[in-house]
C-alpha cells in the first residue's frame, strides 16, 4: 500500500512540476484576492477576526481552483483505466491525491500567508506563527480530503468546474468556522491570544470522521 | 421583542401554516399532471394493443405457415 | 407494488393532522414570551426534525443501494432526500417567517438550527444537478449514493459544528425543545408525528408514480418492439418486475457510451425487452 500510494505520488508531483498547471494558478489567485479585497473593504489592514475571515474566504477559493483540476488528467486521458488494471487496493489513489492536494495547498500557502501578512495584516505575523500553522495544518487537512473526495465526484459530471466548488463548499463549512475562530484571536492587533482549544479538536475531529467516510465510499467512485 | 399583538401575530402564524399547505397543495397539482399523462399513455398503448390484434387477427384469416408479426 | 398501503397512511396522516391542528390551536396553552406567535414553532420544528432525519435516511438507503446493487433501494433514496428537499424549503420559509414575528429580522444569524439548515440544504440542492449531469444511468445511482453518504454523515457534524460557533448569549428560541410544559410537549409530539406521517405518505406516493410511470415505459417497448429514447433524467428509473441487480444499461446508453472516450462503461448485451429489431448505435 505504501509503496503503491509512494509511486502515486511521486506521478502526481512529476506531472504538477512539469506542467505548473494548479500551484501557481492558486497562488496568484490568493494574491489577486488580496487585492480585490483591499478595494472591497476600502480598508488598509485588517485585524483579528475579519482577518480571519479574509485570509479563510482566500485560502478556501484558491484551494477551489486546485481541486477542480485534482482529476481531470486521470479523467480524461485514462488514467482511471491505467489504475484499476493495476492489481493494487483502489484506496491508494483517494491517499495519493489527498496527500498531493495537501502539498499543493501547504505550497501555494507558503506564498499566501506572507502575502498576506505583507498586504493586508496589521500586527505581525512572526508572533502567533506556530499557532498560525497548526490551525493551517489542521483546516488543510479537512480540505484536502473533502476536496479530493468531491474532486472524485465531480470529475465524471458534465459541469464539473461548477459543481465541485458548489459541492465542496457546504461541506467545508465546519472547517471555515473552526479555522475563523481559531485563527482570529492569533491575527489580533492587541496582545494575540492562543486559539482555544475547542476549535483545533474540532477541526480534527472533523477531518478524522470525514476521512474515514472518504476512505469508506471512495471505491464505488472508481468502479469501471 | 415584545410580543406581537394578536391580530399582527395571526397574519404570521396564518402565514406559515398557509406555506406547509401550498406545499402540500403543489404537490397534489404535479401528481395531477402526471397521473393525467399516464392516464394519457395508457389509452395510447391500449390503442396500440388493439391495433396490433387486429393486425393478428387479420393474416390469421388467410393462415400462411411461418407468418411474421 | 408500491401503492399497497397508501390508502391506509394517507388516511392515518389526515386524521393525525387533524388531532394535531386541533391540538394547537384548541389546547396547546399560549407561551409566556412571544405569544401566539410561538405556535408556528408546532410546524417548522416538525418540519426541521422530519427533513433532518429524511436526509440521513438517504444515505442510510444509499449504503444499501451500495451494497446490494439493487436499483430499488437507489429510487427509495432518491425519492427520500427529495422530499426532504421540500421540507426543507418548508422549514426555511417558516423559519423565517417565525424570526420576522420574533425579531423583525428576516433572517437571523442566531439562531444555530436554521444556520446550519441553510447550509445542508444549500448542499443537498446539488444532489439532483449532480444526478442530472452524469448520463450513465448506473454510474449516475452510484454516484449519487456516494454523495448521499458523504452528506447524510454530515448533518449530524454540520449541527454540532454550526452549534459550537454561535455564542452562548443568545438563548436558543426557535428549535429549543427542552423544558417544554406538558399540554405543549403533547402538542408538539402530536404535530411531530403528523408530519412524519405526512411525509410517509408523500415518499410512498412519490415512488408509487415513478414505478407506475416505470411500468408504462416497458409496457410501450414491449408493444412497439423498440427502444424509447429515454431523455436525461435526474431520477432513476425502475424497470418493471426488477427484483435484482440493475439492469445491464438500455442500448441508448451503450450508443452514447460508445461514443465517448475510453474509460466509459462497456456496452453490456441489451437486455430481453429489445427483440429483434436491431439495437440502435449498434
Amino acid at each position: 500500500m505504501r509503496r503503491t500510494v509512494g509511486a502515486l505520488l511521486r506521478k502526481e508531483f512529476l506531472v504538477e512540476l512539469r506542467t505548473l498547471e494548479s500551484v501557481p494558478g492558486m497562488a496568484l489567485f490568493a494574491v489577486s484576492t488580496f487585492v480585490v479585497f483591499h478595494f472591497a473593504l476600502d480598508a488598509t489592514s485588517v485585524n483579528g477576526k475579519e482577518a480571519a475571515g479574509v485570509l479563510w474566504v482566500t485560502l478556501l477559493f484558491a484551494a477551489m481552483l486546485g481541486v477542480n483540476r485534482l482529476f481531470v488528467a486521470d479523467a480524461e486521458q485514462g488514467g482511471f483505466d491505467a489504475f484499476l488494471l493495476a492489481p493494487v487496493d483502489r484506496s491508494a489513489l483517494l491517499i495519493a491525491k489527498a496527500l498531493a492536494l495537501l502539498a499543493y495547498l501547504a505550497v501555494f500557502e507558503l506564498v499566501a500567508v506572507p502575502a498576506f501578512g505583507l498586504l493586508l495584516l496589521e500586527p505581525s505575523l512572526g508572533q502567533s506563527m506556530p499557532d498560525l500553522l497548526g490551525v493551517l495544518a489542521l483546516a488543510d487537512l479537512g480540505i484536502a480530503v473533502i476536496g479530493t473526495l468531491v474532486a472524485a465526484l465531480a470529475v465524471q459530471t458534465r459541469a464539473r468546474d461548477l459543481l465541485g466548488p458548489l459541492l465542496a463548499l457546504p461541506l467545508l463549512v465546519p472547517i471555515v468556522i473552526g479555522a475563523a475562530k481559531a485563527s482570529a484571536p492569533l491575527l489580533a492587533i492587541t496582545a494575540p491570544g492562543a486559539s482555544p482549544a475547542r476549535w483545533l479538536l474540532g477541526l480534527g475531529l472533523y477531518d478524522l470522521v470525514f476521512g474515514l467516510i472518504a476512505y469508506a465510499v471512495f471505491d464505488f467512485l472508481l468502479e469501471d | 421583542m415584545p410580543a406581537l399583538p394578536l391580530h399582527e401575530a395571526g397574519k404570521y402564524v396564518a402565514a406559515a401554516y398557509v406555506v406547509v399547505f401550498a406545499l402540500v397543495l403543489i404537490y397534489v397539482a404535479i401528481m395531477a399532471i402526471r397521473l393525467s399523462r399516464v392516464e394519457r399513455e395508457l389509452g395510447e398503448l391500449l390503442e396500440q394493443a388493439d391495433r396490433r390484434q387486429e393486425r393478428e387477427n387479420a393474416p390469421e384469416d388467410l393462415a400462411r405457415p411461418g407468418a411474421a408479426v | 407494488m408500491y401503492g399497497r398501503g397508501l390508502r391506509a397512511l394517507s388516511l392515518a396522516t389526515a386524521a393525525t393532522w387533524t388531532v394535531a391542528l386541533g391540538l394547537v390551536f384548541f389546547y396547546a396553552p399560549l407561551e409566556a414570551d412571544q405569544g401566539f406567535v410561538q405556535k408556528i414553532f408546532y410546524v417548522h420544528v416538525p418540519l426541521a426534525i422530519v427533513s433532518l432525519c429524511g436526509f440521513v435516511l438517504g444515505g442510510v438507503l444509499a449504503i444499501q443501494h451500495l451494497r446490494t446493487r439493487d436499483a430499488r433501494w437507489d429510487l427509495r433514496s432518491y425519492v427520500v432526500i427529495h422530499m426532504s428537499l421540500i421540507l426543507g424549503v418548508g422549514t426555511l420559509i417558516t423559519g423565517s417567517i417565525w424570526a420576522k414575528a420574533s425579531w423583525g429580522h428576516w433572517w437571523v444569524w442566531d439562531e444555530p438550527t436554521l444556520v446550519s439548515f441553510l447550509i445542508v440544504f444549500l448542499l443537498y440542492a446539488t444532489y439532483q444537478p449532480l444526478r442530472f449531469s452524469i448520463e450513465d444511468p448506473e454510474r449516475q445511482s452510484r454516484y449519487a449514493s456516494v454523495f448521499a453518504i458523504a452528506a447524510g454523515a454530515f448533518v449530524p457534524l454540520n449541527f454540532a459544528a454550526v452549534r459550537m460557533s454561535t455564542g452562548y448569549v443568545h438563548p436558543r428560541v426557535l428549535g429549543d425543545t427542552s423544558n417544554l410544559p406538558g399540554p405543549m410537549a403533547l402538542t408538539f409530539l402530536v404535530s411531530l408525528l403528523a408530519m412524519a406521517l405526512l411525509y410517509a405518505t408523500l415518499c410512498k406516493y412519490e415512488m408509487t408514480a415513478k414505478h407506475a410511470r416505470g411500468q408504462v415505459r416497458a409496457l410501450r417497448r414491449k408493444l412497439s418492439g423498440e427502444a424509447q429514447a429515454q431523455g436525461r433524467s435526474a431520477a432513476p428509473t425502475l424497470h418493471s418486475g426488477s427484483s435484482g441487480p440493475s439492469p445491464a444499461p438500455s442500448p441508448r446508453t451503450a450508443g452514447a457510451t460508445a461514443a465517448r472516450s475510453a474509460g466509459a462503461s462497456s456496452a453490456a448485451p441489451a437486455t430481453s425487452s429489445t427483440p429483434a429489431v436491431g439495437r440502435p448505435g449498434a
